[in-house]
């Protein structure tokens, strides 16, 4: 495929390769951001690839993983209501609660559905206006413009047996967060190529220079990944801080403008709390208050949650960037895909999920 | 999560007031909302998550970073894409 294909080059990434040897003279830990990047890594071996004084840590970038157990609890509770169709990416319908999962619900007669895009749920409330369709609105700023278009949509169209449960979060916060983490060691960032589409990466300069960090916005195919490590290594030995655009065929610095505005319409921007991490200060999105009739939380009265997190999972510290999966005893014997017990295992691009799919189960197999 | 493939417009229409196109991925026709592109036609890539439209790529600047990675080690066999096919 165009624009895929020519991306995966074995030729092109081995002389990426040997120019990151080249202009490495003393180790480097740097840290990609998005599961989409974990994930892309970790398949394809480029950690591996990379010359020992480069190390690569995994970011918090992966919504399904850190959305908060209270939210994921919240749903289940909706979705097994009987007036309810619950739809979904996907993604979430493995993720365990404190007490089931949308999977298990669903074996157990709950309606839920997988959407492959925010505005088929809004078709199916107006195919079934005797049911009350919800759809749970995860993701990063990539996902916020279509989830905004739904619930604009919905409202725009009048279609009141609608509503979304909303767990938007968003990338910058997180990289504070991480850069704030006592024993950070992250000193440059492969930035999130496809969030970048949408905001742009002005933002990406502010922080930068608040923290003294280079950024590469990078894209998801191997040679964008090893191309964006090359640009942070030149940043790092030059002692250059500054934000590069290695993604530069879809990321433009000011992003996609209507879809900002787009994303306004519906979202503001509130505090937000991160499964494995805790609340992080305006780190997420909520609906606007004209919209509050579509926000499921307030529609169905699902109030405060208890919940309960199983006490030996590490993937706070994991999303942070201060302990890969192997430093955990429970990776992949008490905790594994089937039956995992915490944010980085719960969905294909957390990091102790890309390890254990990969087959590095062991240290001496990693790096 | 955050996964977006690029694929070929292949037609563009509207559904009730929303811009709408079919993308073709490689063989796979889905559809997408163009609505945030206006600038995208048919023949134009554009990059697609979850049924939406977030950019359109630029052949000129997907040529310029490729050509500056060849040239790393002056691999001449290899394929520098040009614009759109």
């Amino acid at each position: 495929m165009k624009y895929l294909d020519e991306y995966r080059d074995g030729r092109v990434a081995a002389k990426i390769l040997s120019e990151i040897e080249r202009v490495t003279t003393r180790p480097w830990t740097l840290m990609e951001v998005c599961g989409g990047q974990t994930h892309s890594i970790v398949k394809h071996g480029l950690d591996r690839m990379l010359p020992a004084p480069i190390e690569l840590v995994h970011g918090p970038g992966c919504p399904v993983c850190v959305t908060p157990l209270e939210q994921i609890d919240k749903a289940h509770a909706i979705a097994a209501r009987p007036d309810v169709t619950f739809t979904s990416f996907g993604d979430m319908l493995r993720v365990p609660g404190s007490h089931t999962d949308l999977l298990r619900l669903k074996s157990q007669g709950a309606d839920v559905r997988i959407v492959y895009a925010p505005l088929d749920a809004v078709r199916l409330a107006q195919e079934h206006p005797e049911r009350e369709v919800v759809f749970f609105a995860i993701g990063f700023e990539t996902t916020a413009p279509a989830n905004a278009l739904a619930v604009t949509r919905a409202a725009a169209l009048g279609v009141k047996n609608f509503s979304m449960l909303v767990s938007q979060v968003l990338v910058p916060p997180a990289i504070a967060a991480v850069l704030q983490s006592p024993g950070n060691r992250v000193q440059g960032f492969l930035g999130p190529g496809h969030v970048c589409t949408v905001v742009g990466y002005r933002e990406y300069e502010a922080l930068a220079a608040h923290y003294r960090v280079p950024i590469v916005i990078t894209g998801f195919e191997p040679i964008d990944l090893l191309d964006g490590v090359l640009r942070t290594v030149r940043l790092l030995e030059a002692g250059t801080v500054q934000v590069q655009n290695q993604y530069s065929r879809v990321v433009t610095r000011a992003g996609n403008a209507a879809a900002q505005r787009l994303v306004w319409s519906a979202f503001e921007v509130g505090d937000r709390k991160w499964r494995g991490i805790g609340t992080i200060p305006k780190s997420g999105l909520r609906l606007r208050y004209e919209l509050r009739e579509f926000d499921a939380e307030r529609r169905f009265e699902v109030g405060a949650m208890e919940t309960l997190e199983p006490a030996a999972c590490i993937s706070g510290q994991i999303l942070r960037g201060l302990k890969k999966p192997h430093d955990c005893p429970a990776f992949g014997s008490a905790c594994t895909p089937e039956r995992p017990l915490g944010a980085t295992m719960v969905s294909a691009e957390g990091a102790c999920a890309a390890y254990f799919a990969y087959g590095r189960h062991r240290l001496e197999a990693t790096r | 999560m955050c996964l977006a493939i690029p694929g070929k417009v292949i037609e563009v229409f509207e559904d009730r007031g929303l811009r709408m196109g079919r993308v073709d991925f490689g063989g796979t026709v889905k559809k997408a909302c163009l609505e945030q592109l206006p600038e995208a036609g048919v023949g134009d890539y554009v990059l697609v998550h979850v049924g939406f439209a977030l950019s359109v790529v630029d052949p000129a600047e997907a040529a310029r970073t490729y050509r500056f990675l060849v040239e790393l080690g002056q691999l001449d066999e290899l394929h520098v894409p040009e614009g759109p096919a």
